[in-house]
């Protein structure tokens, strides 16, 4: 086929060509004679529009679009884990091998390492008959993960050939099967899978296992399930990133994928320092030996943060269809939204709200759809869990990507300028936030931790519920004209605040905390306030009741109860008791 | 040889429109000669098949349709940039404006530079002294840190800038090469004024190199004019080792500049008719910023803007606040009661502190002591709000230590003279000063072993 597709508009990242009524929608395409890599968008008879993931400034007009036949894809295979991408599945360390410490432009289309060797055992042997999805041969890809090396979806066959077990490049045919019809199908280390596409799955389950964090606001108060998803909304400098990083680093997931959309160099930086220092709760292994990184900072070719998205959620999918559980944290989904409404604007459709395209909430379903909780092609349990950071334009959460959002996903976690301008942090505000999940999850709770937990959690919630109530009217005539049973629920929702939903990220001791502990901070911090619920109805003063020693103590059992060192709880009872049982035959 | 185009086929605003170019390359300059023979030069920032659309940088002023010749370059916007820039001052295209004739160097550098990638970025971790307090202790500047300074008309930035030329110094600074790039981007003549006297008096003169675009000066050229300093200022920092400290003053008219052009272009605007990309532009200045593995040098990155009716919630600093590594952001009420300098400093924040200060950094209890210096001051405000209402007579006696603690702090703690150098022991120090009006039970953002140890 002939091929004379030329260039014929410029302008940033969008560029038209003529002579392109043979390409198709969504195909991968080169432009121009540094071969950009670039993405049609959109075909009008003759004229192409194409979105160019790289830096357009030089590029010519009549200069030549060549097609390469296939959609934007990526390779799937081992080298995934460990490793820093672009938004386009192109290594970082190589890019800089390449380029050095700027990124240039016609680099070509580079990806997971086709050199390095991995050792392959096999799991299938000839004469097997393979369905679509089952492992053929496995890789221990890191210290942690086994990779196994699936049959692509859509195929199967009976194996003719396979290798021995040993060390193979990803380009080796490691087995060789032959269809019903006759047909041969060779297997590689990778597949390629195209990113806009949801990977197929057997169906879809109910939700029924949380995603434990060690964040007790999450895990107790706002929990998410695992294959659900959840939106952390928040104006600059209310610790969105920071509460990304929490999750990428404590979640109970298998495999976490980080995107970092739009962001900071400097924020990936630390991610890149600081995961490989850090030990898994579980396996105690470095916590980088289960992640998977992308990275469009927000200085990187913006086409390219649309596709980084895509990206991510096809690499989650992919170890999902191993019978791996997935997190993936995309920090923020409004870049990537700004993105989708840079390129419309000089695409020049008509704009909706705010100048985003009319398609935006549609996409956002599309991104947030792709999660959930499945059964794989082979039959195991697995998920995907989508936690997405917002950046609302000036904290107002009516704006179009935080209004979308919300209808998309059932975890709410709106992060408030108040709290964290008093560096209360994690800054998830306890009365805007919700999480779907709670019902979906008590029955998991109830058996795996502890009956009570959900009734201890409304308990507080109401508590915390009250104080909102109360605190008007403190506003307005001061603490001291509250009758004392009120002043107890003030006195209580701070412990709660400080000692339950504070959480410090900094400490070792308290950056991660098993969900066991979790509950029992809240029987205490419970037992506190039924004994001074006892007390008070007594009439025993607030000022009495209050101990301060005592609140202290227990406000600070986050840092002096060591997490592995739970019967400490046991002396915190018998010190509440041996205060308040004297104190109440006093008055008896 | 390429020939020259005579025919200019529409003029609007800032941009001309030409027709039947051949092979003009998108992004490229071009020269516009001019009746008088002086150069104008212009970049392409649009192509569509047969018209080439450019923006002139000095201006469209006296361009007719048929007096222009226009010759185009082949070339992206280069600048010539060499250790000779030291001490020299340009117009925001980069030419000199003083008489000490023209840079000449061996490489030209493409003023929109390129993305640093993530994996040669280092992480920011020295601490720069600034000697000012409030920022030395809760907002902690860091060595290639970008962190712009939110004001408002009438507000003391330009002075708190030039305070941190002055005393900026980084720790173990002995024997290291330290620079400012200062880059004027529609201000005042008065203002660019008091930064060149004030680096005099600095005695940095010769180490600073100027970037000038006043208020008068054409809009077009506030957009290359923030691109050309960053350009000296990597070179400075990334081949010759040097410690840059980029002033840049006001991003608020570089917005403005960059809507007035994107209006011309009749583009879709999104919010207060600026530009749907106006968060990458910004983008591609703020994350020029940083420290590089295996290169001496750094750019730390101290952009000034002035929120348009003292509005955080204004695209402008919403948007540089989400790229940048914080904000220190001033308060009219401060200045109004003549505090100085008016660091508002709740909504203010370094987000790359937590790495470089505390134990090995600056003081042990230096985390701890601004986490609670922090917490404290937002009660404050409440128990101020509470204070209006049933007045401070009927306070409770916490509360009204609360309230002496907030003059303590206004008065000892935010306010220093303009020329008052405060290491960061000191002003530490006057934190416990303060924190010692309250009960050790009050103080719950401190650990144990701290609060026994300082309190």
């Amino acid at each position: 086929m002939r091929n004379d597709a030329k260039v014929i508009m410029i302008n940033g990242p969008v560029v038209k060509g003529r002579g392109m009524a043979n390409f198709k929608m969504r195909e991968m395409v080169m432009v121009g004679r540094q071969k950009l890599i670039g993405e049609v968008i959109g075909l009008d008879g003759d004229v192409g529009t194409v979105q160019v993931y790289e830096e357009t400034e030089g590029l010519m007009l009549y200069e030549e679009i060549t097609s390469t036949g296939k959609p934007l894809s990526l390779k799937l295979g081992p080298g995934l884990l460990k490793n820093m991408f672009d938004g386009i599945e192109r290594p970082l360390k190589r890019l800089q091998e390449l380029s050095g410490d700027f990124i240039a432009e016609g680099i070509g289309l580079i990806t997971i390492d086709e050199d390095k060797e991995w050792y392959v055992e096999m799991v299938v042997k000839k004469g097997d008959y393979v369905d679509e999805g089952y492992t053929i041969g496995v890789v221990p890809e890191t210290s942690v993960i086994e990779h196994r090396i699936m049959m692509p979806p859509g195929k199967n066959g009976r194996v003719v050939h396979c290798v021995q077990d040993g060390r193979y490049k990803l380009n080796d045919v490691i087995c060789v099967l032959e269809t019903e019809d006759h047909e041969k199908i060779e297997v590689k280390l990778y597949q390629e899978w195209p990113v806009r596409e949801p990977r197929p799955i057997l169906e879809r389950k109910a939700l029924t296992i949380p995603l434990l964090t060690g964040q007790r606001v999450l895990d107790v108060f706002f929990p998410i399930a695992k294959g659900g998803t959840a939106a952390i909304p928040g104006g600059f400098g209310t610790g969105k990133t920071m509460t990304q990083h929490q999750l990428a680093k404590w979640s109970d997931a298998d495999i976490i994928v980080y995107i970092g959309c739009g962001e900071r160099g400097n924020e990936m930086t630390d991610v890149l320092n600081e995961f490989p220092k850090l030990k898994d709760p579980i396996s105690g292994k470095s916590i980088m030996e289960r992640t998977v990184l992308i990275a469009n900072t927000s200085n990187m070719p913006v086409a390219a943060r649309e596709a980084s998205i895509y990206t991510g959620i096809t690499i989650a999918e992919y170890y999902r269809d191993m019978g791996y559980h997935v997190a993936i944290m995309a920090d923020s989904t409004s870049r990537w939204a700004e993105a989708l409404r840079e390129l419309s604007g000089r695409l020049e459709e008509m704009p909706a709200e705010e100048g985003f395209p009319a398609y935006l909430p549609s996409r956002l379903a599309g991104f947030y759809e792709r999660a959930g909780l499945v059964e794989t092609l082979c039959g195991q349990e697995a998920s995907v869990t989508i936690i997405g950071a917002v950046s609302p334009a000036g904290g107002d959460f009516s704006e179009p990507v935080t209004e979308n959002t919300k209808r998309y996903v059932n975890a709410f976690l709106a992060l408030d300028k108040k709290l964290a301008y008093a560096r209360h942090y994690p800054a998830i505000n306890w009365l805007d936030s919700y999480s779907g999940y709670l019902k979906m999850l008590s029955d998991w709770y109830s058996n795996f931790v502890s009956e009570n937990l959900m009734e201890l959690r409304a308990e507080m919630i109401k508590v915390l519920h009250e104080e909102d109530k109360l605190i008007d009217i403190v506003q307005l005539v001061g603490e001291d004209v509250l009758p004392d049973d009120q002043r107890l629920i003030l006195e209580i929702a701070k412990v709660i605040k400080v000692g339950f939903l504070q959480q410090n990220a900094f400490h070792k001791e308290d950056t991660y905390v098993p969900i066991q502990k979790q509950h029992l901070m809240l029987e205490i911090i419970n037992y506190l306030y039924e004994r001074g619920k006892e007390a008070i109805k007594l009439g025993i003063p607030i000022s009495v009741v209050k101990n301060d020693e005592l609140y202290s103590k227990v406000t600070r059992i986050k840092y002096t109860i060591k997490n592995d060192n739970l019967q400490d709880f046991g002396y915190l009872m018998q010190a509440i008791d041996a205060f308040y049982e004297p104190l109440i035959r006093k008055y008896k | 040889m390429r020939q020259e185009y005579l025919n200019i086929k529409r003029i609007e605003g800032p941009l001309i429109v030409l027709e039947n170019v051949d092979n003009p390359s998108y992004g490229e300059i071009i020269e516009i000669r001019m009746e008088d023979h002086k150069i104008r030069m212009g970049k392409v920032i649009k192509i569509e098949e047969k018209l080439v659309i450019a923006q002139v940088f000095e201006g469209t002023q006296g361009l007719s349709t048929n007096n222009t010749a226009i010759k185009f370059t082949g070339k992206p916007f280069e600048l010539n940039v060499s250790k000779e820039v030291l001490g020299r001052a340009f117009n925001g295209v980069g030419k000199p404006i003083d008489d000490g004739g023209e840079i000449y160097s061996k490489h030209r550098y493409n003023i929109n530079g390129r993305p640093i990638n993530p994996v040669a970025r280092r992480y920011p971790r020295d601490y720069i002294q600034t000697g000012i307090s409030t920022i030395d202790t809760l907002m902690t500047l860091i060595r290639g840190q970008k962190l712009p300074i939110f004001s408002g008309n009438g507000l003391p930035h330009n002075e708190i800038a030039a305070q941190i030329v002055r005393q900026a110094k980084l720790r173990d600074a002995e024997n290291k090469k330290f620079a400012v790039v200062f880059a004027a981007i529609g201000i005042k003549n008065d203002d660019a004024a008091f930064f060149k006297t004030s680096f005099e008096d600095a005695g940095v003169m010769e180490n600073v190199v100027m970037f000038l675009n006043l208020a008068d000066d054409p809009i077009v050229e506030r957009i290359s004019t923030p691109r050309c300093a960053l350009t000296a200022a990597e070179y400075l920092a990334f081949e010759q080792d040097y410690d840059i400290l980029v002033v840049m003053t006001d991003i608020t008219s570089y917005c403005e500049a960059l809507r007035e052009i994107s209006s011309a272009r009749e583009e879709v605007p999104s919010r207060k008719g600026y530009p749907g990309y106006l968060y990458s532009d910004l983008a591609t200045l703020y994350e020029r910023a940083g420290v590089i593995h295996h290169k001496e040098g750094s750019i730390t990155f101290l952009p000034i803007l002035t929120m348009p009716n003292d509005d955080i919630s204004h695209p402008i600093p919403d948007l540089t606040g989400y790229i940048t590594e914080g904000q220190i952001v001033l308060g009219r009420d401060l200045h109004r009661n003549n505090l100085y300098p008016p660091v508002s400093v709740l909504p203010s924040l370094s987000r790359l502190m937590k790495d470089g200060i505390g134990e090995g950094f600056t003081r042990e209890d230096h985390p701890d002591v601004s986490n609670q210096l922090f917490a404290t001051y937002s009660r404050v405000q409440d128990v101020r709000a509470l204070a209006q209402i049933i007045g401070e007579n009927d306070l409770s006696e916490m509360d009204q230590k609360i309230m002496d603690f907030g003059r303590a702090f206004e008065a000892k703690f935010v306010t220093q003279n303009m020329n008052e150098e405060r290491t960061i022991d000191q002003s530490i120090e006057i934190a416990w000063e303060l924190l010692r009006i309250l009960p050790k039970s009050e103080l719950d953002r401190i650990d144990d072993e701290i609060l026994n140890k300082y309190y």
